[in-house]
C-alpha cells in the first residue's frame, strides 16, 4: 500500500467526534460510516432524512459568451436547450465514446453555467474542458472554496422549510434556486445520488462546519457515510464512475443511450461519430442474486457455465433485504432477460436472473411538494 | 466453560469435549453490519485453521477460521435469516457452529480473553 497523503475535506473533525469510520476514496480521507452502521443508515436515508459530507466532490465554472454552444460541442447532452435553473446529467467523453467523466450541469444564466464533477476525476475534467471551450468562456476550479452537503430521504423539505426556506422557494425536481438558510447563501438543487427527495447544498467552505451542524440540530436529521450512500445508489441502479462507467465504456452502453438522441438529430459534439458508428460491445445490466450472499466487483457472470460478463458493483441490498449487482453482460446474453444466470464468486457460483433497474422503486426522489 | 481466541479473531468456547466457535466482538465491530453468514456443512472435519465459513459485511467478506480441529456437530442455522445477531451478539447468540471430537492440546496456541485484551491493543 501506498502512503498517498489523503486530502481532508472542512467537516473532518466533525467526523472524528461523530465517531466515524474513516476510509481513503478517491484520494481523500471519507466517512464510510458513523456510529449506526451502513444498514441504520440507509434505513434512515429510506425513512426519514440524511446527512452526506459531499465536499469531495468538483465544482467549476464556466461563464462567458457562447458558453452554451461551446459546452454543448463538448458534452455528451445537449447544453443550447437546458434552461436556466435547471440542472442536466451530462457526459464528458473521449474521441471513442468513452466516458471520461459523469457530470451535472447547472444553468446558472444565458452565458454561466456550475458543472459538478468526480472527486477522482477533477483535475483531468478541468484540462479537459479547458482544451474544448474557447478563451473568452472562462473556466474556474471552484472545487476547494465550495463546500457541498447532500440533504436525502423523504423528510428533506421539512427540514428546509423548517429551517426557513419558504416551500414555495423549493426547487422541483432537477431544478435549483438560490436561498438563504440560518445567514447562509447557498445554491439549492433538488438532485441526489439516493433515490430519495432531495437536496444538494453548495455554498462557501468556510461555512461548511456551521451548515453540517445546523441541519444535524434538526432531530431527524441523521449522519450517512459512502457506505450507506453507495448501497441507496446501487438499489437505484446509478452509476458509479470507474465502476459502471470508464474511459473504455460509452454512456450507451452503461443504459443512457436515449437520453443522448443520437438518431433524431445531428447534434455533434467530442466522441458522437463513435458513438454513432459503433454497436455496444456490452450492456450495463441488474442482477438479482439468490440470497444473501453479495457478488462484489470483478466477479464473472455465467450463462450455461460459459462466461459473459462481469460485476461492476454488488452488495447486499438492505431495502430489499437480498442481494443485488450491476454487470456487464455481452448484448447476446443480455437479451435473455429470464434465463438462470450464474456469478462465481471464486468460491461459489451464485444464481442470478436479471432485473430491470431500479432495483428499488419506491424512492420519493420524483414525489411532488405540497406548496402550503 | 473457558473462552479462548484466535490471532484471526474467532473465538472457541470449551465445554467439556465439546467446543463452540464463533466470530469476537472485536472482529464484528471492525467488519461492519453483517450481512451474510456461510455455515459449514453438519458433518465436516475441520483442521484448525481450515475455512469454515465466511462473514460478508456490506463492504467485504471474511473468512472464518477453525480456531481448533474437529467435527461439526451443529450449526447456527438462526444466522441463515438473521446473520445480523453476529453483529449485535458476536459472542454468544452469534455463535456459528459446534465442534466435538476436538484437540484439547490445541488450546495452548491459542489466547486467553485477557491475552487476547491484550493483543488488541498491539493492532493499535
Amino acid at each position: 500500500m501506498s502512503e498517498e497523503v489523503l486530502l481532508e475535506t472542512p467537516l473532518a473533525a466533525e467526523h472524528a467526534a461523530l465517531g466515524a469510520k474513516m476510509v481513503p476514496f478517491a484520494g481523500w480521507n471519507m466517512p464510510v460510516q458513523y456510529a449506526a452502521g451502513i444498514l441504520a443508515e440507509h434505513k434512515h436515508t429510506r425513512e426519514a432524512v440524511s446527512l452526506f459530507d459531499i465536499c469531495h466532490m468538483g465544482e467549476f465554472r464556466v461563464k462567458g459568451p457562447g458558453s452554451a454552444e461551446a459546452l454543448d460541442g463538448a458534452l455528451a447532452r445537449a447544453v443550447t436547450d437546458q434552461k436556466t435553473g435547471v440542472c442536466r446529467y451530462n457526459f464528458l467523453l473521449n474521441e471513442k465514446g468513452g466516458v471520461l467523466d459523469d457530470l451535472i450541469v447547472y444553468r446558472i444564466s444565458g452565458d454561466e453555467f456550475f458543472i459538478v464533477v468526480n472527486a477522482a476525476r477533477r483535475e483531468n475534467d478541468f484540462a479537459e474542458l479547458s482544451k474544448r471551450l474557447p478563451e473568452a468562456c472562462g473556466i474556474t476550479d471552484e472545487s476547494a472554496a465550495t463546500a457541498k452537503l447532500d440533504l436525502q430521504g423523504p423528510l428533506a423539505a421539512d427540514v428546509l422549510v423548517r429551517l426557513g426556506v419558504a416551500a414555495d422557494a423549493l426547487p422541483a425536481y432537477y431544478h435549483f434556486t438560490t436561498v438563504r438558510i440560518a445567514g447562509v447563501d447557498l445554491l439549492l438543487s433538488r438532485t441526489g445520488y439516493t433515490g430519495e427527495l432531495g437536496y444538494e447544498l453548495y455554498f462557501p467552505a468556510e461555512k461548511a462546519v456551521f451548515l453540517w451542524r445546523t441541519l444535524l440540530a434538526c432531530e431527524e436529521v441523521k449522519p450517512a457515510g459512502l457506505g450507506a450512500r453507495d448501497t441507496l445508489r446501487l438499489e437505484m441502479g446509478y452509476p458509479l464512475y470507474g465502476h459502471e462507467m470508464n474511459e473504455e465504456t460509452t454512456p450507451v452502453e452503461a443504459g443512457f443511450g436515449a437520453m443522448l438522441k443520437l438518431d433524431g438529430q445531428p447534434r455533434r459534439f467530442t466522441g458522437s461519430d463513435a458513438l454513432r458508428n459503433a454497436a455496444p460491445k456490452r450492456i450495463l445490466t441488474g442482477l438479482v442474486l439468490e440470497g444473501r450472499r453479495a457478488a462484489r466487483e470483478g466477479c464473472t457472470v455465467l450463462l450455461d457455465g460459459k462466461a459473459v460478463g462481469h460485476v461492476t458493483s454488488g452488495a447486499f441490498a438492505p431495502s430489499l433485504q437480498r442481494a443485488v449487482a450491476m454487470a456487464y453482460l455481452s448484448p447476446e446474453a443480455a437479451a435473455f432477460s429470464s434465463a438462470a444466470f450464474e456469478v462465481d464468486t471464486g468460491r461459489v457460483r451464485i444464481p442470478a436472473r436479471i432485473e430491470t433497474l431500479p432495483f428499488y422503486r419506491n424512492g420519493t426522489a420524483r414525489k411532488k411538494i405540497e406548496k402550503t | 466453560m473457558t473462552k479462548y481466541f484466535s490471532k484471526t479473531h474467532e473465538w472457541v468456547d470449551i465445554d467439556g469435549d465439546d467446543a463452540t466457535v464463533g466470530v469476537s466482538a472485536y472482529a464484528t465491530k471492525e467488519l461492519g453490519d453483517i450481512t451474510y453468514v456461510e455455515l459449514p456443512r453438519e458433518g465436516s472435519d475441520m483442521i484448525v485453521g481450515d475455512s469454515l465459513g465466511i462473514v460478508e459485511s456490506v463492504k467485504a467478506a471474511s473468512d472464518v477460521y477453525s480456531p481448533i480441529s474437529g467435527t461439526v456437530t451443529s450449526v447456527n442455522k438462526n444466522l441463515e435469516d438473521d446473520p445480523g445477531i453476529v453483529s449485535n451478539y458476536p459472542e454468544s447468540k452469534g455463535w456459528i457452529c459446534k465442534l466435538d471430537n476436538i484437540d484439547l492440546d490445541e488450546l495452548q496456541d491459542l489466547m486467553t480473553e485477557e491475552m487476547y485484551a491484550k493483543y488488541l491493543k498491539t493492532l493499535g
